[in-house]
């Protein structure tokens, strides 16, 4: 009786949790959505900000939409090239064992946990030393660091799952440890690789602090590295402080673009991920 | 002499012992059962052949196994090619995550074969004597995994054989497999022990009556005994061998 008692107790802990959870997402859309809907229209996503626009006058948020593709993008692929050697290097084949590893791993999880407008102050002082102003690039970088600690923490736990037994098949037949992780490892692991920089991502197209001073606003398309780009975030913060209602609707529209493009880029890339892991042999 | 010949060889775990000072030569075109109870230390004992000893925490290896005469713990040891020489069998069958054909060609790939006919030659080939080409050669190019227990060991047999090992190590090949399959293993090592030095480790001693010519009898640690399995099996010289080959310890 107990026993039965504890399991029905802890399943609608469980289901209350998960209620709660979910439930509080769903507001969070829905209020996204339904203030942001009546603003949403075509012009919004295919201009850029005319004269008036924060007085509630036309155009849309285009130069936002784009800067903050281009600015995420890039980041995350940067990301990409430095994160994914630092998880290689962690596992126990190369450098995992090793002091220095825990070092890395230590300092990889002080990194996760610095507040996004530290680096983007850090980085604005990067760029002051290097003579460079708010710009497409400074953005790059600043985000580059807020996404690298993620990106290479969660690949590192990805690849940890991959068994060892499976890595001893390709090293018996005399494979060296670069073909083992470039046939068998990266290609086991591509799922959850794909998370790690979805999870990535995320954090970097959403992130206004750390552009607030690197990439600066503009009411103009991205042109070059060196000028300054519009992002989302920030539009939506511009667009929430003004005292106009309608503009105010238009923060609420921008943020469901935000949510959208993440949305879509989510879906594609795990779309093809399980497209690269078809041949995986746990599931 | 010998391709595998072991030297004064033991193995430590963070000081306990893996197994004790072992001096003994596997005797080339015939089976070689290592049999004990669990934990004597047989698996260790063939993870030393191939050094895939060194990818376990903590462990010491002392002392020399010699393979073709050099002695494979030497540093400079180009372990690539040592692994190449010794196909490794273990005791759950691990596909690589590719397709069939791929399971088998990739041995031969990173060992620099590139064109395509001579690739299917070798995958062709490594299945027939794997007797899996008829159940699989009209899809070769789907996923292994989609392979039953018993298919997948025999194309993890094939892939072994695809780098034209000269010793086959088996680590309880037969373990998770079903009577049927664990047959069709059994038949294929048979037919290739002419042609390859096997060593077979196995906690089942009707497998061992099976298929061995010569047996190493290892208790806690220790190379209690070796001798062609006739005599070892029908004679034991030690009263330990004697008592787990009754049955009445393990």
């Amino acid at each position: 009786m107990r026993r039965r008692l504890e399991e029905v107790g802890f399943r609608t802990l469980m289901l209350m949790a998960l209620l709660s959870v979910v439930g509080a997402l769903m507001l969070l859309i829905m209020v996204v959505a339904i203030n942001g809907a009546r603003a949403l229209n075509w012009e919004m996503v295919s201009q850029v900000p005319t004269g008036g626009y924060y007085l509630a006058g036309g155009g849309g948020v285009l130069n936002a939409i784009t800067g903050s593709l281009a600015l995420a993008v890039t980041a995350t692929v940067v990301a990409i090239l430095f994160a994914l050697p630092v998880a290689l290097f962690l596992q126990s084949d190369y450098g995992g064992r090793t002091r220095f590893a825990v070092v890395v791993r230590t300092y990889l999880d002080l990194l996760w946990g610095i507040p996004p407008i530290v680096y983007g102050a850090f980085g604005f002082t990067l760029m002051l030393y290097m003579g460079l102003r708010a710009s497409l690039l400074g953005g790059v970088i600043a985000l580059t660091f807020v996404e690298l600690p993620i990106m290479a923490r969660a690949m590192e736990e990805v690849l940890r799952t991959i068994p060892r037994a499976l890595k001893e098949a390709s090293y018996a037949l005399g494979a060296t440890r670069w073909e083992t992780m470039r046939w068998v490892v990266l290609r086991q692991a591509m799922p959850g690789l794909v998370t790690a920089v979805l999870l990535a991502f995320g954090q970097g197209i959403g992130n206004a602090a750390a552009v607030l001073f690197t990439a600066g606003y503009t009411d103009n398309l991205p042109r070059s590295l060196f000028e300054p780009v519009a992002s989302l975030p920030l539009a939506v913060f511009f667009q929430l402080g003004t005292p106009f209602p309608e503009v105010q609707e238009r923060a609420y529209a921008s943020a469901l673009i935000l949510l959208v493009i993440v949305l879509v880029i989510s879906i594609k890339s795990r779309l093809l991920g399980r497209l690269l892991s078809k041949h995986n042999v746990l599931d | 002499m010998p391709h595998v010949a072991v030297r004064d060889l033991s193995v430590t775990y963070e000081g306990k012992i893996g197994f004790k000072s072992t001096t003994v030569e596997i005797p080339d075109a015939c089976i070689t059962a290592v049999i004990g109870p669990s934990g004597c230390g047989k698996s260790t004992f063939l993870r030393c052949l191939n050094r895939l000893i060194d990818n376990t925490p903590g462990a010491r290896v002392q002392g020399e196994v010699l393979i073709d005469g050099t002695n494979i713990y030497d540093p400079g040891t180009d372990l690539s090619a040592l692994r190449k020489k010794l196909g490794l069998l273990s005791q759950r069958p691990q596909v690589l995550p590719m397709s069939i054909y791929d399971n088998v060609a990739y041995g031969p790939r990173i060992h620099g074969t590139r064109r395509r006919a001579e690739l299917d030659d070798i995958v062709r080939k490594q299945l027939e004597v794997a007797g899996l080409w008829e159940e699989v050669h009209d899809r070769l190019h789907q996923p292994a995994r989609q392979l039953s227990l018993g298919q997948q060991q025999r194309l993890c047999l094939a892939r072994g054989l695809a780098v034209e090992p000269e010793v086959l190590l088996c680590d309880e090949p037969t373990a998770s497999l079903d009577p049927v399959s664990s047959g069709h293993v059994e038949e294929r090592l048979i037919e290739l022990k002419s042609e390859y030095t096997i060593v077979l480790v196995t906690h089942m001693l009707r497998q061992a009556h099976r298929l061995a010519d010569y047996v190493l009898f290892m208790y806690m640690g220790e190379l209690v005994e070796e001798g062609p399995a006739d005599e070892l099996f029908s004679n034991p010289r030690d009263e330990r061998t004697r008592d787990y080959v009754a049955g009445t310890i393990s």
